[in-house]
């Protein structure tokens, strides 16, 4: 089983899918708060927070990069107090890919979240008020479990998104073997050196097997999940 | 309880100012569409926040702008079934039922039991509501609604969107409800029909204002309510005694005047039942008329004369007690000479009574 692909590979592969599983879960909960804000409040400086939320898609990622190492560096202005007073480190480690990657795939979460919200008919929500649940509970009990595929489609796309993530890694965690090396950074190594086609080869097929399987399974789980609240 | 209410809000191009106190039983709030009866329910559930007002029920301050007081709708308890029931899709009609327990103060309550009992719904628990029927709907709303242990069950136009069959099969277990339960009920309609059947006061409502506020019994056999209930539905409302169903299938229903038979009802003898004879049905004679196809011939008396601004008059009669309105021409009334005083008998056909229009009384 493992000898089709170099210990190398198998790093990449492996740092890929905890890069984009803590990636995806640590930015799951933020992404829905997001969501929820620009779907259902009115406050001050809303559309500034959506075109924050969605720069990462249009700039171009090494952009992205840059600016992460700017604010998250060791040296950046987030990044100097984080070590400091946390002995936190994010640039050239694993941790800094997973903050890359989960920036890059914030947008495409948020929106699929937020779609799902809007979907929501908010006098359900009013509803369960009259009957006594404050707003927080209202929350847990009508909405979340009525977003519920929305979230989940919006955390697999994050998930394949934070998968193939390589301008802004690159560029703020660089492309260190069994550190930083993810599998997009070891498929563009790879195709640096000569001969390397064929390694750079396997490494795509199992990125594309990787990202089919995100996709069916998505789609599985929410029109499951649909089917259950949709109540016939 | 009492519900006091004392609101003034203004829309764009729509200002409501009203003020009343409900006693207990069912309050109905009356009026066309537009007159602003559902904004009224909505600031009492806690739904609308209106620019000025206090609204008390129980002895409890819902809300008081000018001591700063607005309980969010969750901490104002009060029951609230919507006109498009809105049950939750993803759970059970059990767990829709359940929903407001969490949250309801502990205490004496009432069971599922007893509601799934006194609705109907036992054999839909373990449903979702995608599969129920739009009255199964509504009667689950309803059960959720007093499971929450309010101090108010508001009820918005609740038959408002289902059809004449299902609005039947409904208003029964309201009537239940209204005399099992002893919960203040507050009922925004605009449907004189289910008024009449379930209210205790009427509350009418005109262009955001109270236009009047008084039993049902004398709201509806008032002639000077007339134009605001609406003149095709103005009837008054007997309280009769079932004393016999006959072969023929005509039913004998005793009021204080006397004997009517109506189309068989379903109660059974003895049950207490209101009637509402719409004025419209009833015709007038100064004799006694014979050979003549309608059943009820009751004696009464006029009481008074409230002549339209067209070719209609309203009289209003003393029947054993109680008041009926008869509607007839002004040429009809000038020509059989009837004033206050005047003894009358009132002629109503048996099959114009709509069952719609026959209800159980308390």
């Amino acid at each position: 089983m493992t000898d089709w692909l170099s210990p190398d590979e198998w790093r990449a592969v492996a740092l890929s899918l905890r890069v984009s599983f803590w990636a995806t879960l640590v930015s799951l909960p933020l992404g829905i708060l997001v969501a929820y804000a620009l779907a259902r409040w009115t406050f001050w400086g809303k559309q500034l927070l959506n075109g924050l939320v969605h720069l990462p898609l249009i700039l171009p990622p090494v952009v992205t990069g840059y600016l992460l190492l700017m604010t998250f560096g060791r040296k950046g202005t987030v990044g100097q107090y984080l070590d400091q007073w946390f002995g936190i480190v994010l640039a050239f480690r694993w941790t800094g890919a997973a903050l890359a990657a989960a920036v890059m795939a914030f947008p495409l979460m948020v929106r699929a979240i937020r779609l799902a919200i809007e979907a929501v008919d908010p006098k359900l929500e009013q509803a369960a008020g009259t009957l006594g649940a404050p707003p927080l509970w209202v929350f847990a009990t009508v909405t979340l479990p009525l977003i519920l595929p929305g979230v989940i489609a919006g955390a697999i796309l994050a998930f394949a998104k934070a998968m193939g993530e390589f301008g802004a890694t690159i560029t703020f965690v660089s492309n260190i073997p069994g550190q930083t090396q993810t599998l997009p950074s070891a498929i563009y190594a790879f195709l640096q050196v000569p001969g390397g086609e064929a390694q750079a080869a396997r490494l795509v097929w199992v990125a594309i097997i990787i990202a089919m399987t995100a996709l069916l399974l998505s789609e599985w789980v929410a029109r499951s999940v649909a089917r259950r609240i949709s109540g016939a | 309880m009492s519900l006091h209410v004392r609101l003034r809000h203004q829309f764009a191009g729509f200002a409501l100012e009203v003020a009343f106190d409900a006693p207990s039983g069912v309050t109905a709030l009356f009026g066309r569409s537009g007159s602003g009866k559902s904004t009224i329910i909505n600031a009492v559930a806690g739904l609308l926040r209106p620019d000025q007002g206090q609204i008390r029920a129980d002895g409890v301050t819902l809300l008081d702008t000018d001591a700063g007081v607005n309980l969010p709708p969750h901490r104002r308890r009060v029951g609230y079934v919507f006109q498009d029931s809105r049950l939750f899709p993803h759970l059970t009609v059990r767990q829709n039922l359940l929903y407001g327990q969490w949250f309801a103060p502990k205490g004496p309550q009432v069971s599922l039991a007893r509601i799934v009992d006194m609705l109907g719904i036992g054999p839909l628990l373990s449903r979702r509501p995608g599969s129920l029927s739009g009255g199964e709907r509504q009667r689950v709303a309803i059960g959720r609604a007093i499971l929450s242990s309010p101090r108010l069950l508001a009820l918005d136009e609740p038959l408002a969107a289902l059809d004449d069959a299902r609005k039947a099969e409904i208003l029964p277990y309201l009537e239940r409800l209204r005399d099992d339960l002893h919960l203040p009920i507050l009922y925004v309609s605009h449907a004189m029909a289910e008024v009449a059947r379930l209210a205790s006061t009427v509350v009418l409502i005109e262009a955001g204002k109270v236009a009047a506020i008084g039993p049902v019994a004398q709201m509806l056999s008032d002639p000077a309510n007339a134009p605001g209930l609406g003149l095709r539905e103005v009837g008054a409302v007997l309280t009769t005694v079932v004393m016999a169903h006959d072969a023929d299938g005509l039913t004998r229903l005793d009021c204080a005047a006397g004997p009517l038979w109506l189309p068989r009802v379903t109660s059974p003898l003895g049950a207490s039942l209101r009637v509402r004879i719409l004025a419209q049905d009833v015709m007038l004679a100064t004799t006694r008329p014979e050979g003549i196809s309608a059943l009820n011939i009751l004696p009464a008396t006029v009481r008074d004369i409230r002549m339209g601004e067209g070719p209609g008059a309203l009289v209003r009669l003393d029947v054993g007690g109680e008041a009926m309105l008869a509607r007839v021409t002004r040429r009809s009334a000038e020509a059989l000479g009837l004033a206050p005083g005047r003894a009358v008998f009132a002629v109503l056909k048996a099959v114009s009574v709509a069952q719609e229009n026959v209800g159980a009384a308390r």
